[in-house]
């Protein structure tokens, strides 16, 4: 079989996610630069005005705007792509909402970093950690490469479910980080991506009002169709959601055939067939982790990596089933859900409540604001679990790694 | 009870008259127009009354037909129009029965 | 320097288009002012339009799903977000090769206040956009709370015993300092005089701004069948000017100009009629004190005497 033409680069995150946008043939831009996602904002821009990419780039005054004009662009039926990180993502909190409800296959880079306040620039996850409820499909990149990868296939999901995508990278350890970055060519991204439908109707022939107030219950319209109320069309939301797992599956896998690279669809692995702990995270800090989990490995530790790709549809199922081979997991949230746990912490432990046998699950909180977080951290912080977990510990408060109070 | 036979997966809906049902049970006066005053039966330019009317329900013709299905009684015809030829009389009560009299406007 | 752009011949009320795209019985009050705008919004759009409508009376106008009051093609959208998502609906169109006049059309609060940010970022850039704003003076929709547009010692549930202690924000101004192609006034009791605003400015492209004073039965509390006379009052006692600034360039100077009612007045030199007949006539300004009102009139004649003075055809 023919080895498709690829040309390799050396890439930051950002450059990864411009080339990739670029390769989507984005048709609308609309972003506002925020550290440390700037560089995006600013590839895009030398992309469109040196003729690169064709499409419409609109200089926004506010990452609220940007949501909003990528909302009017995909209605109307244009590929809309925007970018942000921390703040600038809460600020479009009620638009990320509104794209769900709405319907609209938007793909939206979010470089992760650090809610203020205090003001941080560097990376953590709580930023689209605090979004996962609205709505949006939620992907996490561990390295460069899957980022441009992830960025394709998003466009690919989002417009067959109708369900805006969000593609996360650390802040700085991915966005600012150099690494080899095997950009497809053109040709196969066109054949990979067919053109975005939109299931909106905006025409003066079948003049349609759209996201009107809407009442609880359903509800007639003019011609006798019963339609659907508000938790009806919100049912259809988490409907989508549960065909995403399939769609992201079999996406991944296409990607892969075309592309020789496929990233694992919901989750990922290093080591774990025979892993009695697994350490579960995601993004960059789940790539920290294959390197613990050598240096566990060699000092006896049967340990393996169990990670999120796909954050939200949460991979509940497959994650049980691959959890419950351990005898603990131990998991590492660079966020948390202030008054509980981490959120993935939180996540696994309900996806395993089913489960007749299950593993002890042990959270942490590690690398808020930047804090930058060491392999050999999260083999200590396993080891001492095991010890735990040898003298009967299942549960314990949530540990923060390298936390100086 | 099933509500798929809606097919759309977000909320689009298409144009109807009375979205907010027989508008015209919300008066409690009516707009009575007297044809023989009407300065637009007489064959000169007026239509004030369907030119101001919020509601658009008095078509720009002769003679003037107020839609009092709709007609939520606002009375800016009647207050329009310079010839005086509407007059606001006080809308039944009680029966909540909006069809207009047979006959009269 | 290019040629100032030619006066429009004036529509008649007489050759208005018949067609109604508002459709009746739909949830605007009794008298609503926003409705006679409407029609004659859809009647100058000519069915070639795509709405863009946030948070607002015109949302509810507009109806609750699965019916809907309007035929033309219409997107609601977020309170802050109707020139940014109209741009984002023009950019989208412009992408697919496709061409559809884009209005953004939002009340005084949507405008003024919540929306103002959005606004001025899309004019700055002169997005290809017809904003107009319905101005019913208070935040009508949510039950008349103040907003910046609402003029000084009016009386709201959020100013309910002092009165409004600021004066209305200046859009005219505001809109005058983005440098935009067109901005004009407007008011339903004038609706030869609207129609043909509308008309212009879809025939252009980049930022056009129609400004409409929108009298509001509840909401100024006068009676359902005096919106008309209101909007007229509004005019001849200088509250509301009717007025035109076209800058064919950005880099060239504006054409100011007075239109309808306003222009009637200015050219046989007229005194506007005291400022106190119009808020006489609302109770929202009952309680209003002596002073404020003194205040007002000195504001209304210096703006009048300023555009008087800033209109060269005179």
């Amino acid at each position: 079989m023919a080895v498709p033409k690829t040309n390799t680069d050396i890439l930051t995150g950002n450059e990864a996610m411009a080339v990739g946008a670029k390769l989507c043939r984005v048709q609308v831009v609309a972003a506002y630069p925020i550290t440390p996602q700037s560089q995006v904002t600013e590839n895009l821009s030398q992309f469109v005005e040196s003729g690169k990419l064709k499409a419409q780039y609109i200089t926004v005054e506010s990452e609220h705007s940007a949501l909003s004009v990528c909302i009017g662009a995909s209605t109307v039926g244009a590929r809309a792509f925007t970018a942000t990180s921390a703040n600038g993502l809460a600020y479009m909190c009620e638009l990320i909402h509104w794209a769900a409800g709405a319907r609209l296959p938007i793909v939206m880079g979010c470089v992760n970093r650090a809610m203020a306040a205090p003001w941080s620039v560097l990376n953590d996850q709580q930023d689209s950690m605090s979004q996962r409820d609205a709505g949006w499909i939620q992907i996490y990149a561990r390295n460069n490469q899957e980022i441009i990868d992830t960025l394709i296939q998003a466009y690919r999901i989002a417009e067959q479910l109708y369900v805006p995508v969000m593609v996360c990278y650390d802040g700085y350890i991915l966005s600012h980080t150099v690494m080899p970055v095997n950009v497809p060519s053109q040709k196969d991204v066109d054949k990979f991506l067919p053109a975005y439908v939109p299931h909106t109707i905006l025409k003066t022939a079948d003049p349609r009002n759209i996201n009107q107030v809407t009442l609880a219950d359903p509800r007639n319209d003019a011609t006798g169709v019963l339609c659907h109320g508000y938790m009806e069309l919100r049912y259809l939301l988490a409907e989508a959601f549960q065909k995403a797992p399939d769609v992201i599956r079999r996406v991944d896998e296409e990607y892969g055939k075309t592309f020789r690279r496929c990233w694992g669809g919901m989750t990922w692995a290093y080591r774990d067939e025979d892993a009695e702990v697994l350490l579960t995270a995601a993004g960059s800090i789940a790539s920290e982790a294959t390197v613990a989990v050598d240096a566990l490995r060699a000092q006896g530790v049967k340990a393996g990596v169990r990670a999120v790709r796909v954050y939200r549809p949460f991979p509940a199922k497959e994650l049980a089933e691959h959890m419950n081979r351990a005898k603990l997991v131990c998991v590492f949230d660079k966020s948390l859900s202030y008054g509980y746990q981490g959120p993935i912490c939180a996540d696994v432990k309900a996806a395993l409540y089913a489960s007749a046998e299950r593993p002890a699950v042990h959270g942490f909180v590690a690398g808020l604001g930047g804090r930058d977080v060491k392999a050999r951290e999260l083999v200590e912080a396993v080891k001492q679990s095991v010890a735990d977990y040898d003298r009967g510990v299942t549960d314990k408060e949530t540990g923060w790694i390298n936390c100086q109070i | 009870m099933s509500t798929r036979k809606c097919k759309h997966i977000s909320a689009m809906a298409s144009p109807s008259v009375g979205e907010a049902g027989k508008t015209g049970q919300w008066r409690t006066s009516r707009p009575v127009v007297d044809q023989s005053k009407c300065t637009a039966a007489k064959g000169r330019n007026c239509y004030l009354c369907s030119d101001f009317c919020p509601e658009g329900v008095i078509p720009r013709e002769t003679p003037i037909a107020i839609d009092l299905t709709y007609c939520k009684g606002c009375g800016i015809c009647c207050e329009e129009c310079p010839a005086g030829a509407i007059t606001m009389e006080p809308e039944n009560t009680g029966s909540g029965d909006d069809t207009p009299p047979a006959g009269g406007e | 320097m290019s040629k100032l752009p030619e006066q429009m011949k004036p529509t008649r009320l007489a050759d208005i288009p018949r067609t109604e795209r508002m459709l009746p019985g739909n949830r605007t009050c009794a008298g609503c002012g926003l409705g006679i705008v409407l029609r004659y919004i859809f009647k100058a759009l000519d069915g070639e339009a795509i709405l863009v409508v946030p948070a607002s009376c015109l949302t509810v106008l507009g109806g609750m799903y699965p019916v809907s009051s309007v035929e033309v093609p219409w997107l609601n959208v977020t309170f802050p977000s109707t020139a940014a998502t109209a741009a984002g609906v023009a950019a989208g169109l412009k992408a697919l090769g496709k061409r559809a006049t884009v209005v953004a059309m939002a009340g005084d609060g949507g405008t003024a206040d919540i929306g103002i940010q959005g606004l001025s970022g899309a004019a700055e850039r002169n997005e290809d956009l017809l904003y107009i704003c319905y101005d019913n003076e208070a935040y009508m929709n949510t039950g008349t709370q103040r907003s910046g547009a609402t003029p000084m010692g009016a009386r709201t549930a959020t100013t309910p015993v002092l009165g409004k202690q600021q004066r209305s924000k200046d859009m005219v101004a505001i809109m005058e300092a983005h440098a935009v192609r067109y901005i004009a006034t407007a008011c339903p009791s004038y609706p030869d005089d609207l129609y043909d605003k509308v008309r212009k400015a879809k025939s252009m492209t980049g930022t056009r701004y129609i400004h409409i004073t929108t009298p509001c039965p509840p909401g100024w509390t006068f009676g359902t069948h005096e919106t008309v006379k209101m909007g007229r009052l509004a005019v001849d006692t200088g509250s509301a000017v009717l007025l035109e600034i076209e800058r064919p360039e950005a880099t060239a100077p504006a054409a100011f100009r007075l239109t309808g009612r306003s222009r009637t007045l200015a050219k046989r030199g007229s005194d506007l009629k005291p400022l106190s007949e119009f808020l006489n006539a609302q109770k929202r300004f009952r309680g209003i004190a002596e002073e404020e009102v003194r205040q007002m009139q000195k504001h209304v004649n210096a703006r009048w005497k300023e555009y008087i003075g800033r209109d060269m055809s005179l």
